[in-house]
């Protein structure tokens, strides 16, 4: 099984016996140490658990025991996920100190549970505060397209180790963009599910009214292979919404005919780079979506995202900006010290508004099943580029690349970020579905995907290894 | 009269003494950078007319 071999794949492979896991598990590590050295996504490699969980999926085999949907499937997860015997980082100094983690997030519980082999954890932006994929403590992960480029973040090991064929699926969180960011300057496939859909049960917070778990991958049906394998009630969330599991696997190959698809207009077609528009266009022509819709308020969603986070945020590190404010990342520590003293009038304002947005946006889905926009102003900018002009404006990067993505995870919409392949670099569109309906838009992306229209391009660096 | 430049860096100084929160004099203008964005913003969201009875969504429900 090469590099590029899908998830759905080697997990078919593994089950007719043509692969053991053992040797799929072996041939990802053996990819890890070849380059990592290079990308910097993992900062840390579970070697002796992965071999061992590989070996008993094949005692398993060897016995006739059925195998699961993922079996023999390496996978890792943002360094945010708790990971048994592993302190969970989120990306800081500071939480290097934890006690290991005692047990394993949910959601990784769910993919082994499925046959998946955990291979490591992931780098990211700092406490997930962070678009750009840049760690001051662990170094800058590495776009596998470029690898003078960001790969995006927060879940930037996330985009890195699936875009440069070191696991065919990785675990993310988005809170204002955090997997579709990487999604689009990695070229890929990313799915953030509807707001309290998939458990955050272990796993470290960043703002709990936006925090989203979701997969990264190279297909779609890879998305919804490990999608499908995370859904369901988890007593150990109590924010999880109570909702059976609603497989889409079933309905992936449905195709488009019958959904009704807009593009969002207005506020999402201001301040983008040409191939940002350019990348949408050529997505709406292949869906023959010609209707414009547009989003109400779409900016103020998104200063209210912002205003949220920055004072949401600050709350969750109060205590140790007091006492450790020395070991954050600068830039980190700079925001969350003004979120801490942001006025709370208007934070309440912010929530506020977000119910009236909440209901508006639900009125454009009796009218239209998904809405495509932007993932990303921009496609990947170097590491270390501080700004970028929008608009003829020269701004701060970190926090304007999340524009497009934050006023929809504002009121927790379910999104597939889907790559488009422009040259030099990818660039990513989102499709955008009502609540719950992470079906359709998985749908969507399917056909996208099976009509070459969507594509999650391979670097020329390692195309043929 | 002080300009709002100053009044800013007077209230995050207040502020961060109120809440215990230690700030080396360096960080100040990149403090004051991010504040400054943040109330733009909150200013934009609290402009916009609500009823005193709209309900806030604190933990959000799709």
């Amino acid at each position: 099984m090469h590099a590029w071999g899908t998830a759905s794949e080697i997990a078919e492979a593994v089950r007719r016996g043509a692969t053991s896991a053992h040797a799929v598990a072996e041939a990802a590590l053996a990819r890890i140490a070849e380059r990592d050295g290079v990308l910097n996504s993992f900062t840390a490699v579970t070697r002796d658990r992965a071999l061992a969980r590989a070996r008993a999926i094949d005692a398993a085999r060897a016995r006739g025991e059925p195998l699961g949907a993922l079996a023999g499937v390496p996978f890792a997860v943002k360094n945010l996920f708790d990971v048994a015997g592993l302190a969970t980082l989120a990306g800081s100094k500071i939480n290097r100190e934890h006690a290991p983690a005692k047990g394993d997030a949910t959601l990784i519980t769910r993919l082994e549970a499925a046959g998946a082999v955990l291979v490591g954890a992931l780098n990211m932006g700092e406490y997930a505060y962070d678009f750009t994929g840049e760690n001051v403590h662990d170094g800058p992960s590495r776009n596998p397209h470029d690898t003078g480029r960001m790969t995006g973040g927060s879940s930037g090991g996330s985009g890195g180790a699936v875009a440069g064929g070191l696991v065919p699926i990785s675990l993310g969180s988005d809170t204002n963009g955090s997997i579709r960011v990487p999604s689009s300057f990695c070229g890929l496939f990313g799915l953030k599910p509807t707001y309290g859909r998939l458990s955050r049960a272990r796993t470290f917070p960043f703002v709990a009214s936006l925090d989203h778990l979701g997969p990264l991958a190279r297909s779609t049906r890879d998305l919804a292979l490990a999608y499908d394998a995370m859904q369901g009630h988890d007593a150990d969330d109590p924010v999880r919404a109570r909702r059976p599991a609603e497989p889409t696997l079933p309905s992936l190959e449905h195709g488009i005919e019958g959904l009704r698809v807009a593009v969002a207009g207005g506020y999402f077609r201001r301040g983008a780079f040409p191939e940002a528009l350019q990348a949408v266009d050529r997505i709406a022509k292949a869906l023959g979506a010609t209707r414009v819709v547009e989003l109400p308020e779409a900016a103020r969603a998104r200063a209210a995202a912002y205003v949220i986070t920055a004072t949401e945020g600050a709350a969750l590190h109060l205590d140790r900006l007091r006492a450790r404010a020395n070991d954050f990342d600068p830039a980190v520590r700079d925001r969350l010290i003004a979120g801490a003293i942001a006025p709370a009038s208007l934070v309440v304002k912010a929530h506020k508004f977000r119910r009236w947005y909440r209901d508006e946006v639900a009125k454009l889905f009796d009218s239209v099943d998904a809405i495509l926009a932007p993932a990303t102003p921009c496609t990947a900018p170097k590491l270390g580029q501080q700004t970028l002009v929008l608009d003829g404006v020269e701004l701060p990067l970190r926090p304007n690349v999340g524009i497009y993505t934050q006023p929809i995870s504002f009121i927790g919409l379910p999104v597939v970020a889907v790559p488009v392949p422009l040259t030099p670099l990818p660039i990513g569109v989102q499709v955008i579905a009502a609540p719950w309906r992470e079906d359709v838009a998985l749908r969507i992306a399917h056909a996208l995907e099976a009509g070459g229209v969507a594509v999650a391009p391979r670097p020329q660096q390692w195309e043929k290894a | 009269m002080e300009s709002s430049d100053e009044t800013l860096g007077q209230y995050i100084e207040a502020a961060a003494k109120a809440l215990e929160l230690p700030i080396e004099p360096e960080w100040l203008p990149a403090i004051k950078a991010n504040l400054e964005v943040t109330l733009r913003l909150g200013k934009e969201v609290a402009s916009f007319p609500l009823p005193d009875e709209a309900e806030p969504a604190f933990v959000f429900e799709a």
